[in-house]
Protein backbone atom coordinates (compact mmCIF):
# COMPACT_ATOMS: atom_id res chain seq x y z
CA UNK A 1 0.00 0.00 0.00
CA UNK A 2 2.99 2.34 0.48
CA UNK A 3 4.00 2.44 -3.15
CA UNK A 4 6.24 5.46 -3.80
CA UNK A 5 4.79 7.87 -6.29
CA UNK A 6 7.84 7.46 -8.53
CA UNK A 7 7.03 3.78 -9.06
CA UNK A 8 4.81 4.51 -12.02
CA UNK A 9 7.62 6.24 -13.88
CA UNK A 10 10.11 3.40 -13.42
CA UNK A 11 7.58 0.59 -13.92
CA UNK A 12 8.94 -0.22 -17.39
CA UNK A 13 12.26 -1.33 -15.92
CA UNK A 14 12.55 -4.94 -14.80
CA UNK A 15 12.37 -4.81 -11.05
CA UNK A 16 11.37 -7.85 -9.03
CA UNK A 17 13.31 -7.05 -5.86
CA UNK A 18 10.13 -6.42 -3.93
CA UNK A 19 9.13 -10.09 -4.06
CA UNK A 20 10.71 -13.37 -2.94
CA UNK A 21 12.28 -15.05 -5.96
CA UNK A 22 10.08 -18.14 -5.76
CA UNK A 23 6.99 -15.97 -6.09
CA UNK A 24 8.33 -14.64 -9.37
CA UNK A 25 9.28 -18.16 -10.51
CA UNK A 26 5.83 -19.49 -9.65
CA UNK A 27 4.28 -16.54 -11.46
CA UNK A 28 6.27 -17.42 -14.57
CA UNK A 29 5.06 -21.03 -14.37
CA UNK A 30 1.51 -19.77 -13.96
CA UNK A 31 1.76 -17.49 -16.98
CA UNK A 32 3.34 -20.22 -19.13
CA UNK A 33 0.62 -22.63 -18.01
CA UNK A 34 -2.02 -20.32 -19.47
CA UNK A 35 -0.18 -19.17 -22.58
CA UNK A 36 1.47 -22.43 -23.66
CA UNK A 37 -1.73 -24.29 -24.63
CA UNK A 38 -2.82 -21.32 -26.73
CA UNK A 39 0.57 -21.27 -28.44
CA UNK A 40 0.40 -25.04 -28.98
CA UNK A 41 -2.99 -24.62 -30.64
CA UNK A 42 -1.71 -21.86 -32.88
CA UNK A 43 1.16 -24.11 -34.00
CA UNK A 44 -1.35 -26.68 -35.27
CA UNK A 45 -3.14 -24.23 -37.54
CA UNK A 46 -3.31 -25.19 -41.19
CA UNK A 47 -2.38 -21.73 -42.48
CA UNK A 48 -2.93 -22.33 -46.23
CA UNK A 49 -6.51 -23.36 -45.45
CA UNK A 50 -7.02 -20.82 -42.66
CA UNK A 51 -8.91 -18.16 -44.60
CA UNK A 52 -11.24 -20.59 -46.43
CA UNK A 53 -11.90 -22.40 -43.15
CA UNK A 54 -12.86 -19.32 -41.13
CA UNK A 55 -14.91 -17.79 -43.95
CA UNK A 56 -16.98 -20.89 -44.73
CA UNK A 57 -20.74 -20.41 -44.66
CA UNK A 58 -21.09 -22.28 -41.37
CA UNK A 59 -18.27 -20.31 -39.75
CA UNK A 60 -19.62 -16.93 -40.84
CA UNK A 61 -23.14 -17.79 -39.70
CA UNK A 62 -21.77 -18.93 -36.33
CA UNK A 63 -19.60 -15.84 -35.83
CA UNK A 64 -22.41 -13.44 -36.76
CA UNK A 65 -24.85 -15.28 -34.50
CA UNK A 66 -22.33 -15.24 -31.65
CA UNK A 67 -21.73 -11.50 -31.98
CA UNK A 68 -25.46 -10.76 -32.25
CA UNK A 69 -26.46 -12.87 -29.27
CA UNK A 70 -23.53 -11.72 -27.13
CA UNK A 71 -24.43 -8.06 -27.70
CA UNK A 72 -28.05 -8.80 -26.80
CA UNK A 73 -26.99 -10.71 -23.69
CA UNK A 74 -24.70 -7.84 -22.65
CA UNK A 75 -27.56 -5.35 -23.01
CA UNK A 76 -29.72 -7.60 -20.82
CA UNK A 77 -26.89 -7.81 -18.29
CA UNK A 78 -26.55 -4.01 -18.13
CA UNK A 79 -30.33 -3.48 -17.91
CA UNK A 80 -30.71 -5.83 -14.97
CA UNK A 81 -27.18 -6.07 -13.58
CA UNK A 82 -26.72 -2.36 -12.84
CA UNK A 83 -29.87 -2.13 -10.66
CA UNK A 84 -28.90 -5.42 -9.03
CA UNK A 85 -25.40 -4.17 -8.17
CA UNK A 86 -26.84 -0.88 -6.87
CA UNK A 87 -29.31 -2.68 -4.63
CA UNK A 88 -26.66 -5.05 -3.33
CA UNK A 89 -24.14 -2.27 -2.65
CA UNK A 90 -26.40 0.52 -1.39
CA UNK A 91 -29.30 -1.04 0.48
CA UNK A 92 -29.70 -3.34 3.42
CA UNK A 93 -32.42 -5.89 3.88
CA UNK A 94 -32.66 -9.28 5.49
CA UNK A 95 -31.14 -11.94 3.28
CA UNK A 96 -29.06 -9.50 1.22
CA UNK A 97 -25.92 -11.63 1.59
CA UNK A 98 -27.85 -14.71 0.59
CA UNK A 99 -29.23 -12.96 -2.50
CA UNK A 100 -25.72 -11.82 -3.35
CA UNK A 101 -24.32 -15.37 -3.12
CA UNK A 102 -27.18 -16.78 -5.18
CA UNK A 103 -26.80 -14.15 -7.91
CA UNK A 104 -23.11 -14.95 -8.23
CA UNK A 105 -23.79 -18.71 -8.39
CA UNK A 106 -23.57 -18.97 -12.22
CA UNK A 107 -19.87 -18.07 -11.84
CA UNK A 108 -19.12 -21.41 -10.20
CA UNK A 109 -21.92 -23.51 -11.63
CA UNK A 110 -20.94 -25.88 -14.45
CA UNK A 111 -22.63 -24.38 -17.54
CA UNK A 112 -24.42 -27.66 -18.25
CA UNK A 113 -26.11 -27.34 -14.86
CA UNK A 114 -27.10 -23.80 -15.81
CA UNK A 115 -28.54 -25.16 -19.05
CA UNK A 116 -30.59 -27.77 -17.21
CA UNK A 117 -31.83 -25.13 -14.75
CA UNK A 118 -32.83 -22.84 -17.62
CA UNK A 119 -34.57 -25.76 -19.32
CA UNK A 120 -36.68 -26.37 -16.23
CA UNK A 121 -37.52 -22.67 -16.10
CA UNK A 122 -38.04 -21.54 -19.69
CA UNK A 123 -38.45 -24.94 -21.39
CA UNK A 124 -41.77 -26.04 -22.82
CA UNK A 125 -42.59 -27.89 -19.61
CA UNK A 126 -40.71 -25.47 -17.38
CA UNK A 127 -41.84 -23.28 -14.52
CA UNK A 128 -42.40 -20.19 -16.68
CA UNK A 129 -42.01 -21.81 -20.10
CA UNK A 130 -45.30 -23.71 -19.90
CA UNK A 131 -47.13 -20.45 -19.23
CA UNK A 132 -45.27 -18.70 -22.03
CA UNK A 133 -46.08 -21.57 -24.39
CA UNK A 134 -49.80 -21.15 -23.73
CA UNK A 135 -49.38 -17.46 -24.62
CA UNK A 136 -47.82 -18.53 -27.90
CA UNK A 137 -44.26 -17.60 -26.91
CA UNK A 138 -41.93 -20.50 -27.62
CA UNK A 139 -38.40 -20.10 -26.33
CA UNK A 140 -37.22 -23.65 -27.12
CA UNK A 141 -34.68 -23.93 -29.95
CA UNK A 142 -34.81 -20.17 -30.65
CA UNK A 143 -32.14 -17.50 -30.70
CA UNK A 144 -33.86 -16.09 -27.60
CA UNK A 145 -32.86 -19.25 -25.76
CA UNK A 146 -29.21 -18.62 -26.70
CA UNK A 147 -29.40 -15.04 -25.38
CA UNK A 148 -31.00 -16.23 -22.13
CA UNK A 149 -28.28 -18.84 -21.62
CA UNK A 150 -25.55 -16.28 -22.27
CA UNK A 151 -27.10 -13.62 -20.03
CA UNK A 152 -27.48 -16.19 -17.26
CA UNK A 153 -23.78 -17.01 -17.17
CA UNK A 154 -22.56 -13.45 -17.91
CA UNK A 155 -24.65 -11.44 -15.43
CA UNK A 156 -22.48 -12.19 -12.36
CA UNK A 157 -19.42 -10.68 -14.07
CA UNK A 158 -21.14 -7.32 -14.41
CA UNK A 159 -22.69 -7.41 -10.95
CA UNK A 160 -19.44 -8.42 -9.30
CA UNK A 161 -17.30 -5.77 -10.94
CA UNK A 162 -19.85 -2.99 -10.47
CA UNK A 163 -20.70 -3.85 -6.86
CA UNK A 164 -17.01 -3.86 -5.96
CA UNK A 165 -16.57 -0.42 -7.51
CA UNK A 166 -19.66 0.95 -5.74
CA UNK A 167 -18.36 -0.24 -2.38
CA UNK A 168 -14.90 1.17 -3.08
CA UNK A 169 -16.05 4.69 -3.92
CA UNK A 170 -18.21 4.79 -0.82
CA UNK A 171 -21.24 7.01 -0.27
CA UNK A 172 -19.49 10.27 0.64
CA UNK A 173 -20.14 12.15 -2.60
CA UNK A 174 -23.66 10.79 -2.74
CA UNK A 175 -24.30 12.05 0.81
CA UNK A 176 -22.91 15.48 -0.05
CA UNK A 177 -25.08 15.64 -3.16
CA UNK A 178 -28.14 14.72 -1.12
CA UNK A 179 -27.45 17.43 1.47
CA UNK A 180 -27.24 19.94 -1.39
CA UNK A 181 -30.76 19.01 -2.37
CA UNK A 182 -30.24 16.45 -5.11
CA UNK A 183 -33.00 13.85 -5.37
CA UNK A 184 -32.30 10.11 -5.47
CA UNK A 185 -32.49 9.95 -9.25
CA UNK A 186 -30.21 12.98 -9.64
CA UNK A 187 -27.67 11.50 -7.21
CA UNK A 188 -27.71 8.22 -9.13
CA UNK A 189 -27.49 9.87 -12.54
CA UNK A 190 -25.06 12.71 -11.79
CA UNK A 191 -22.83 11.22 -9.06
CA UNK A 192 -22.97 7.46 -8.63
CA UNK A 193 -23.08 6.26 -12.24
CA UNK A 194 -20.38 8.64 -13.56
CA UNK A 195 -18.08 7.52 -10.72
CA UNK A 196 -18.50 3.82 -11.51
CA UNK A 197 -18.64 4.22 -15.29
CA UNK A 198 -15.19 2.66 -15.89
CA UNK A 199 -16.17 -0.36 -13.82
CA UNK A 200 -19.48 -0.55 -15.64
CA UNK A 201 -17.72 -0.56 -19.01
CA UNK A 202 -15.17 -3.18 -18.00
CA UNK A 203 -17.89 -5.29 -16.39
CA UNK A 204 -19.97 -5.08 -19.56
CA UNK A 205 -16.99 -6.04 -21.71
CA UNK A 206 -16.25 -9.05 -19.50
CA UNK A 207 -19.91 -10.07 -19.66
CA UNK A 208 -19.72 -9.83 -23.43
CA UNK A 209 -16.60 -12.01 -23.44
CA UNK A 210 -18.24 -14.59 -21.21
CA UNK A 211 -21.36 -14.61 -23.40
CA UNK A 212 -19.20 -15.09 -26.49
CA UNK A 213 -17.55 -18.16 -24.98
CA UNK A 214 -20.79 -19.68 -23.63
CA UNK A 215 -21.10 -23.32 -24.63
CA UNK A 216 -22.56 -25.74 -22.11
CA UNK A 217 -25.77 -23.93 -21.22
CA UNK A 218 -26.46 -23.15 -24.88
CA UNK A 219 -25.92 -26.76 -25.94
CA UNK A 220 -28.18 -28.08 -23.19
CA UNK A 221 -30.88 -25.45 -23.39
CA UNK A 222 -31.01 -24.00 -26.91
CA UNK A 223 -29.88 -26.76 -29.25
CA UNK A 224 -27.69 -26.36 -32.30
CA UNK A 225 -28.95 -25.17 -35.69
CA UNK A 226 -26.93 -23.12 -38.15
CA UNK A 227 -27.88 -19.44 -38.11
CA UNK A 228 -30.38 -19.88 -35.26
CA UNK A 229 -28.71 -21.41 -32.23
CA UNK A 230 -25.30 -22.68 -33.37
CA UNK A 231 -22.91 -20.12 -31.94
CA UNK A 232 -19.17 -20.15 -32.61
CA UNK A 233 -18.26 -22.43 -29.68
CA UNK A 234 -20.92 -24.94 -30.79
CA UNK A 235 -19.66 -24.74 -34.38
CA UNK A 236 -16.12 -25.46 -33.14
CA UNK A 237 -17.39 -28.44 -31.14
CA UNK A 238 -19.21 -29.82 -34.18
CA UNK A 239 -16.45 -29.17 -36.73
CA UNK A 240 -14.02 -31.06 -34.51
CA UNK A 241 -15.99 -34.23 -35.30
CA UNK A 242 -14.98 -34.23 -38.95
CA UNK A 243 -12.48 -31.45 -39.56
CA UNK A 244 -10.16 -30.72 -36.62
CA UNK A 245 -8.33 -28.15 -38.77
CA UNK A 246 -11.51 -26.11 -39.10
CA UNK A 247 -12.12 -26.38 -35.36
CA UNK A 248 -8.61 -25.12 -34.59
CA UNK A 249 -8.90 -22.25 -37.08
CA UNK A 250 -12.23 -21.15 -35.59
CA UNK A 251 -10.78 -21.50 -32.10
CA UNK A 252 -8.09 -19.00 -33.05
CA UNK A 253 -10.77 -16.57 -34.24
CA UNK A 254 -12.49 -16.90 -30.87
CA UNK A 255 -9.18 -16.45 -29.01
CA UNK A 256 -8.39 -13.31 -31.00
CA UNK A 257 -11.82 -11.83 -30.28
CA UNK A 258 -11.39 -12.70 -26.60
CA UNK A 259 -7.91 -11.14 -26.45
CA UNK A 260 -9.22 -7.92 -28.02
CA UNK A 261 -12.16 -7.83 -25.60
CA UNK A 262 -10.06 -8.47 -22.50
CA UNK A 263 -7.51 -5.92 -23.73
CA UNK A 264 -10.24 -3.30 -24.07
CA UNK A 265 -11.57 -4.11 -20.61
CA UNK A 266 -8.18 -3.68 -18.98
CA UNK A 267 -7.41 -0.50 -20.88
CA UNK A 268 -10.51 1.05 -19.37
CA UNK A 269 -9.60 0.11 -15.79
CA UNK A 270 -8.39 -2.87 -13.84
CA UNK A 271 -11.36 -5.04 -12.95
CA UNK A 272 -13.43 -3.62 -10.09
CA UNK A 273 -10.60 -1.68 -8.48
CA UNK A 274 -11.09 2.03 -8.38
CA UNK A 275 -8.35 3.96 -6.68
CA UNK A 276 -9.86 4.95 -3.34
CA UNK A 277 -7.44 7.88 -2.97
CA UNK A 278 -8.92 9.52 -6.03
CA UNK A 279 -12.57 9.25 -5.14
CA UNK A 280 -12.98 9.08 -1.39
CA UNK A 281 -11.01 9.91 1.68
CA UNK A 282 -9.70 6.94 3.65
CA UNK A 283 -11.69 8.02 6.69
CA UNK A 284 -14.99 7.49 4.92
CA UNK A 285 -16.62 4.28 6.05
CA UNK A 286 -16.95 1.99 3.03
CA UNK A 287 -20.71 1.76 3.09
CA UNK A 288 -23.21 3.61 5.22
CA UNK A 289 -26.61 2.48 4.03
CA UNK A 290 -29.32 5.07 4.28
CA UNK A 291 -27.02 8.08 4.62
CA UNK A 292 -27.60 9.10 1.05
CA UNK A 293 -31.24 9.77 1.67
CA UNK B 1 14.11 -30.40 -12.99
CA UNK B 2 13.36 -26.74 -12.73
CA UNK B 3 9.94 -27.56 -11.48
CA UNK B 4 11.23 -29.98 -8.86
CA UNK B 5 13.64 -27.38 -7.59
CA UNK B 6 10.86 -24.84 -7.53
CA UNK B 7 8.70 -27.10 -5.39
CA UNK B 8 11.48 -27.76 -2.90
CA UNK B 9 12.20 -24.05 -2.85
CA UNK B 10 8.66 -23.41 -1.74
CA UNK B 11 9.00 -25.86 1.11
CA UNK B 12 12.30 -24.45 2.33
CA UNK B 13 10.84 -20.97 2.38
CA UNK B 14 8.02 -22.32 4.46
CA UNK B 15 10.51 -23.73 6.96
CA UNK B 16 12.44 -20.45 7.10
CA UNK B 17 9.29 -18.57 7.89
CA UNK B 18 8.38 -20.96 10.66
CA UNK B 19 11.83 -20.60 12.17
CA UNK B 20 11.49 -16.84 12.21
CA UNK B 21 8.02 -16.87 13.68
CA UNK B 22 7.68 -20.12 15.57
CA UNK B 23 4.32 -19.25 17.08
CA UNK B 24 2.46 -18.97 13.79
CA UNK B 25 2.02 -21.18 10.81
CA UNK B 26 0.17 -19.02 8.34
CA UNK B 27 -2.42 -20.91 6.31
CA UNK B 28 -1.00 -19.79 2.99
CA UNK B 29 2.25 -21.58 3.66
CA UNK B 30 0.52 -24.83 4.42
CA UNK B 31 -1.44 -24.46 1.23
CA UNK B 32 1.37 -23.21 -0.98
CA UNK B 33 3.60 -26.29 -0.90
CA UNK B 34 0.95 -28.84 -1.96
CA UNK B 35 -0.22 -26.48 -4.69
CA UNK B 36 3.29 -26.12 -6.07
CA UNK B 37 3.82 -29.87 -5.95
CA UNK B 38 0.51 -30.41 -7.75
CA UNK B 39 1.57 -27.94 -10.43
CA UNK B 40 4.89 -29.70 -10.76
CA UNK B 41 3.22 -33.09 -11.18
CA UNK B 42 0.89 -31.63 -13.77
CA UNK B 43 3.83 -30.32 -15.74
CA UNK B 44 5.85 -33.50 -15.45
CA UNK B 45 3.01 -35.72 -16.63
CA UNK B 46 2.16 -33.24 -19.36
CA UNK B 47 5.66 -33.05 -20.78
CA UNK B 48 6.48 -36.71 -21.36
CA UNK B 49 4.23 -38.06 -24.11
CA UNK B 50 2.17 -40.86 -22.66
CA UNK B 51 2.93 -42.86 -25.76
CA UNK B 52 6.65 -42.72 -25.02
CA UNK B 53 6.04 -43.88 -21.48
CA UNK B 54 4.02 -46.92 -22.45
CA UNK B 55 5.57 -47.60 -25.83
CA UNK B 56 7.03 -51.04 -25.45
CA UNK B 57 5.85 -51.39 -29.01
CA UNK B 58 4.59 -54.15 -31.20
CA UNK B 59 1.82 -56.65 -30.71
CA UNK B 60 2.47 -58.47 -27.49
CA UNK B 61 -0.43 -60.84 -28.10
CA UNK B 62 1.87 -63.80 -28.22
CA UNK B 63 0.41 -67.22 -27.47
CA UNK B 64 0.68 -68.25 -23.87
CA UNK B 65 1.09 -64.72 -22.51
CA UNK B 66 -0.64 -64.24 -19.17
CA UNK B 67 -4.05 -62.55 -19.15
CA UNK B 68 -3.51 -60.12 -16.32
CA UNK B 69 -2.48 -56.56 -15.65
CA UNK B 70 -4.50 -53.43 -16.14
CA UNK B 71 -5.88 -52.39 -19.52
CA UNK B 72 -7.64 -49.18 -20.50
CA UNK B 73 -10.58 -49.52 -22.87
CA UNK B 74 -11.73 -46.49 -24.85
CA UNK B 75 -15.31 -47.11 -25.90
CA UNK B 76 -18.01 -45.10 -27.65
CA UNK B 77 -20.53 -43.44 -25.34
CA UNK B 78 -23.37 -45.61 -26.63
CA UNK B 79 -21.53 -48.67 -25.26
CA UNK B 80 -21.51 -47.39 -21.67
CA UNK B 81 -24.00 -49.88 -20.27
CA UNK B 82 -22.84 -52.97 -22.17
CA UNK B 83 -19.11 -52.41 -21.75
CA UNK B 84 -19.42 -51.73 -18.02
CA UNK B 85 -21.16 -55.10 -17.77
CA UNK B 86 -18.67 -56.84 -20.11
CA UNK B 87 -15.65 -55.45 -18.23
CA UNK B 88 -17.00 -56.83 -14.95
CA UNK B 89 -17.60 -60.25 -16.52
CA UNK B 90 -14.11 -60.23 -18.08
CA UNK B 91 -12.51 -59.42 -14.72
CA UNK B 92 -14.52 -62.23 -13.11
CA UNK B 93 -13.17 -64.66 -15.70
CA UNK B 94 -9.58 -63.41 -15.43
CA UNK B 95 -8.54 -62.75 -11.83
CA UNK B 96 -5.55 -60.44 -11.93
CA UNK B 97 -6.86 -58.51 -14.91
CA UNK B 98 -8.28 -55.05 -14.45
CA UNK B 99 -10.30 -53.18 -17.07
CA UNK B 100 -10.48 -49.42 -16.84
CA UNK B 101 -13.16 -47.85 -19.01
CA UNK B 102 -13.30 -44.46 -20.69
CA UNK B 103 -16.48 -43.50 -22.51
CA UNK B 104 -16.81 -40.55 -24.88
CA UNK B 105 -17.87 -39.70 -28.40
CA UNK B 106 -15.91 -41.78 -30.91
CA UNK B 107 -14.22 -38.77 -32.49
CA UNK B 108 -13.15 -37.48 -29.05
CA UNK B 109 -11.57 -40.83 -28.33
CA UNK B 110 -9.80 -40.92 -31.70
CA UNK B 111 -8.32 -37.48 -31.09
CA UNK B 112 -7.06 -38.60 -27.69
CA UNK B 113 -5.59 -41.85 -29.04
CA UNK B 114 -3.81 -40.07 -31.89
CA UNK B 115 -2.46 -37.49 -29.41
CA UNK B 116 -0.96 -40.30 -27.36
CA UNK B 117 -3.51 -41.23 -24.72
CA UNK B 118 -2.58 -44.60 -23.15
CA UNK B 119 -5.38 -46.82 -24.47
CA UNK B 120 -5.11 -50.60 -24.95
CA UNK B 121 -8.44 -51.27 -26.65
CA UNK B 122 -10.60 -49.03 -28.80
CA UNK B 123 -14.28 -49.73 -29.52
CA UNK B 124 -15.78 -47.19 -31.89
CA UNK B 125 -19.36 -46.47 -32.91
CA UNK B 126 -18.22 -45.74 -36.41
CA UNK B 127 -16.01 -47.37 -39.03
CA UNK B 128 -14.82 -43.94 -40.21
CA UNK B 129 -13.22 -43.02 -36.87
CA UNK B 130 -11.63 -46.47 -36.69
CA UNK B 131 -10.13 -45.83 -40.14
CA UNK B 132 -8.47 -42.66 -38.77
CA UNK B 133 -6.74 -44.70 -36.05
CA UNK B 134 -5.77 -47.30 -38.63
CA UNK B 135 -4.34 -44.60 -40.93
CA UNK B 136 -2.06 -43.51 -38.08
CA UNK B 137 -0.75 -47.08 -37.87
CA UNK B 138 -1.94 -47.53 -34.30
CA UNK B 139 -3.90 -50.81 -34.66
CA UNK B 140 -2.41 -54.02 -33.24
CA UNK B 141 -4.05 -56.01 -36.04
CA UNK B 142 -7.20 -55.32 -37.97
CA UNK B 143 -10.40 -54.00 -36.43
CA UNK B 144 -13.29 -56.46 -36.04
CA UNK B 145 -16.94 -55.43 -36.41
CA UNK B 146 -18.76 -56.65 -33.32
CA UNK B 147 -22.17 -54.95 -33.27
CA UNK B 148 -24.62 -52.88 -35.24
CA UNK B 149 -27.19 -50.32 -34.22
CA UNK B 150 -30.21 -48.91 -36.01
CA UNK B 151 -32.23 -45.77 -35.49
CA UNK B 152 -35.61 -45.39 -33.89
CA UNK B 153 -37.80 -42.35 -33.56
CA UNK B 154 -37.96 -41.42 -29.88
CA UNK B 155 -40.95 -39.44 -28.61
CA UNK B 156 -41.91 -38.31 -25.09
CA UNK B 157 -44.07 -40.92 -23.28
CA UNK B 158 -47.24 -38.84 -23.73
CA UNK B 159 -46.37 -38.23 -27.41
CA UNK B 160 -47.86 -34.69 -27.47
CA UNK B 161 -47.53 -34.32 -31.24
CA UNK B 162 -49.20 -37.67 -31.92
CA UNK B 163 -46.31 -39.07 -33.92
CA UNK B 164 -46.39 -42.58 -35.33
CA UNK B 165 -44.00 -42.38 -38.27
CA UNK B 166 -41.09 -40.43 -39.69
CA UNK B 167 -43.53 -38.58 -41.98
CA UNK B 168 -45.37 -37.31 -38.88
CA UNK B 169 -42.10 -35.96 -37.51
CA UNK B 170 -41.68 -33.93 -40.71
CA UNK B 171 -45.05 -32.18 -40.34
CA UNK B 172 -44.83 -28.39 -39.98
CA UNK B 173 -44.88 -27.28 -36.35
CA UNK B 174 -43.49 -30.57 -35.05
CA UNK B 175 -40.19 -30.03 -33.25
CA UNK B 176 -37.87 -32.77 -34.40
CA UNK B 177 -34.23 -33.06 -33.32
CA UNK B 178 -31.54 -35.08 -35.10
CA UNK B 179 -27.77 -35.53 -34.96
CA UNK B 180 -25.68 -33.28 -37.19
CA UNK B 181 -24.25 -35.00 -40.27
CA UNK B 182 -20.75 -34.62 -38.83
CA UNK B 183 -21.44 -37.40 -36.32
CA UNK B 184 -22.28 -41.07 -37.04
CA UNK B 185 -25.90 -40.92 -35.84
CA UNK B 186 -26.43 -37.95 -38.18
CA UNK B 187 -25.06 -39.92 -41.12
CA UNK B 188 -27.48 -42.73 -40.28
CA UNK B 189 -30.35 -40.24 -39.89
CA UNK B 190 -29.68 -38.75 -43.32
CA UNK B 191 -29.60 -42.23 -44.87
CA UNK B 192 -32.90 -43.27 -43.26
CA UNK B 193 -34.79 -40.05 -44.06
CA UNK B 194 -33.46 -40.27 -47.62
CA UNK B 195 -34.61 -43.88 -47.96
CA UNK B 196 -38.07 -43.01 -46.64
CA UNK B 197 -38.29 -40.00 -48.93
CA UNK B 198 -39.02 -37.73 -45.95
CA UNK B 199 -37.72 -34.19 -45.87
CA UNK B 200 -37.14 -33.42 -42.17
CA UNK B 201 -36.82 -29.81 -41.08
CA UNK B 202 -35.17 -30.28 -37.69
CA UNK B 203 -35.20 -27.53 -35.04
CA UNK B 204 -31.76 -28.64 -33.88
CA UNK B 205 -28.85 -30.72 -35.18
CA UNK B 206 -27.01 -31.94 -32.12
CA UNK B 207 -23.40 -33.08 -31.80
CA UNK B 208 -24.25 -36.29 -30.00
CA UNK B 209 -27.08 -38.76 -29.76
CA UNK B 210 -27.17 -38.15 -26.00
CA UNK B 211 -28.09 -34.52 -26.62
CA UNK B 212 -30.87 -35.57 -29.00
CA UNK B 213 -32.24 -37.98 -26.41
CA UNK B 214 -32.02 -35.27 -23.71
CA UNK B 215 -34.14 -32.90 -25.78
CA UNK B 216 -36.82 -35.61 -26.10
CA UNK B 217 -36.79 -36.80 -22.48
CA UNK B 218 -37.10 -33.19 -21.26
CA UNK B 219 -40.10 -32.69 -23.53
CA UNK B 220 -38.45 -29.80 -25.41
CA UNK B 221 -38.66 -31.74 -28.67
CA UNK B 222 -41.61 -33.71 -30.00
CA UNK B 223 -39.41 -36.33 -31.62
CA UNK B 224 -35.76 -37.26 -32.06
CA UNK B 225 -33.85 -39.76 -34.16
CA UNK B 226 -31.72 -41.87 -31.81
CA UNK B 227 -30.37 -45.39 -31.67
CA UNK B 228 -32.64 -48.23 -30.66
CA UNK B 229 -30.26 -49.06 -27.82
CA UNK B 230 -30.65 -45.50 -26.47
CA UNK B 231 -34.43 -45.89 -26.37
CA UNK B 232 -34.08 -49.19 -24.54
CA UNK B 233 -31.56 -47.74 -22.07
CA UNK B 234 -33.79 -44.71 -21.43
CA UNK B 235 -36.43 -47.01 -19.94
CA UNK B 236 -39.86 -45.45 -19.80
CA UNK B 237 -38.72 -41.86 -20.28
CA UNK B 238 -39.19 -42.08 -24.07
CA UNK B 239 -41.21 -44.22 -26.46
CA UNK B 240 -39.46 -45.78 -29.44
CA UNK B 241 -41.15 -45.91 -32.83
CA UNK B 242 -39.73 -48.33 -35.40
CA UNK B 243 -38.77 -46.88 -38.75
CA UNK B 244 -39.72 -48.60 -41.99
CA UNK B 245 -36.31 -47.95 -43.56
CA UNK B 246 -34.15 -48.24 -40.45
CA UNK B 247 -31.99 -50.73 -42.33
CA UNK B 248 -30.81 -47.97 -44.66
CA UNK B 249 -28.75 -46.36 -41.88
CA UNK B 250 -27.05 -49.16 -40.00
CA UNK B 251 -24.18 -48.05 -37.77
CA UNK B 252 -21.40 -50.61 -37.41
CA UNK B 253 -19.21 -50.85 -34.28
CA UNK B 254 -15.60 -52.02 -34.76
CA UNK B 255 -13.22 -52.99 -31.96
CA UNK B 256 -9.46 -53.48 -31.88
CA UNK B 257 -6.44 -53.82 -29.63
CA UNK B 258 -3.99 -50.96 -30.07
CA UNK B 259 -0.41 -51.47 -31.23
CA UNK B 260 1.28 -49.59 -28.41
CA UNK B 261 -0.44 -51.42 -25.58
CA UNK B 262 2.05 -52.78 -23.02
CA UNK B 263 -0.58 -55.40 -22.09
CA UNK B 264 -1.15 -56.67 -25.62
CA UNK B 265 -2.21 -60.19 -24.59
CA UNK B 266 -4.83 -58.92 -22.14
CA UNK B 267 -6.04 -56.32 -24.62
CA UNK B 268 -6.49 -58.97 -27.34
CA UNK B 269 -8.21 -61.28 -24.82
CA UNK B 270 -10.73 -58.55 -24.06
CA UNK B 271 -11.37 -57.99 -27.77
CA UNK B 272 -11.91 -61.75 -28.21
CA UNK B 273 -14.26 -61.75 -25.21
CA UNK B 274 -16.40 -58.92 -26.64
CA UNK B 275 -16.58 -60.54 -30.08
CA UNK B 276 -17.18 -64.00 -28.54
CA UNK B 277 -20.45 -65.64 -27.48
CA UNK B 278 -20.71 -63.96 -24.06
CA UNK B 279 -20.13 -60.53 -25.55
CA UNK B 280 -22.68 -61.28 -28.26
CA UNK B 281 -25.29 -62.22 -25.61
CA UNK B 282 -24.77 -59.03 -23.57
CA UNK B 283 -24.89 -56.84 -26.68
CA UNK B 284 -28.01 -58.54 -28.01
CA UNK B 285 -29.76 -58.09 -24.66
CA UNK B 286 -29.03 -54.36 -24.90
CA UNK B 287 -30.56 -54.15 -28.37
CA UNK B 288 -27.45 -54.24 -30.55
CA UNK B 289 -27.59 -56.23 -33.79
CA UNK B 290 -25.05 -58.77 -35.03
CA UNK B 291 -22.55 -57.43 -37.56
Amino acid sequence: MTVPSGAARTARRVNTAALPRWVVAAAVVGAVFVVLPLAAMTLRIDWPRFVPLVTSEGARAALLLSLRTSVSATILCVLFGVPLALVLARTSFPGRRLVRSLVLLPLVLPPVVGGIALLYTFGRRGLIGSGLASLGVDVAFSTTAVVLAQAFVALPFLVLSLEGALRTIGTRYEAVGATLGAGRWTVLRRITLPLVLPALVSGAVLSFARALGEFGATLTFAGSLQGTTRTLPLEIYLQRETDPDAAVALSLVLVVVAVVVVGVAHRVRPLGSLDPRRTASPTTPPAAPGRAH
Amino acid sequence: MIVARLASGVRSHGRDARRVRPGRTPGWQRRAAPTAVACAMLLLTGCGGARDATGTGGSAAADGAAIDGSITVFAAASLTGTFTDLARRFEDGHPGAEVRLTFAGSSDLVTQIIEGAPADVFASADTRTMQQVSDEGLLAGTAVDFATNTLQLAVPPDNPAGISSLADAARPGVKTVVCAEQVPCGVAAAAVTGAEGVDLDPVSEESSVTDVLGKVTSGEADAGLVYGTDVRAAGGSVLGIDLAEAGAGVTTYPITALAESPEGATAQAFVDFVTGPEGRAVLTAAGFGAP
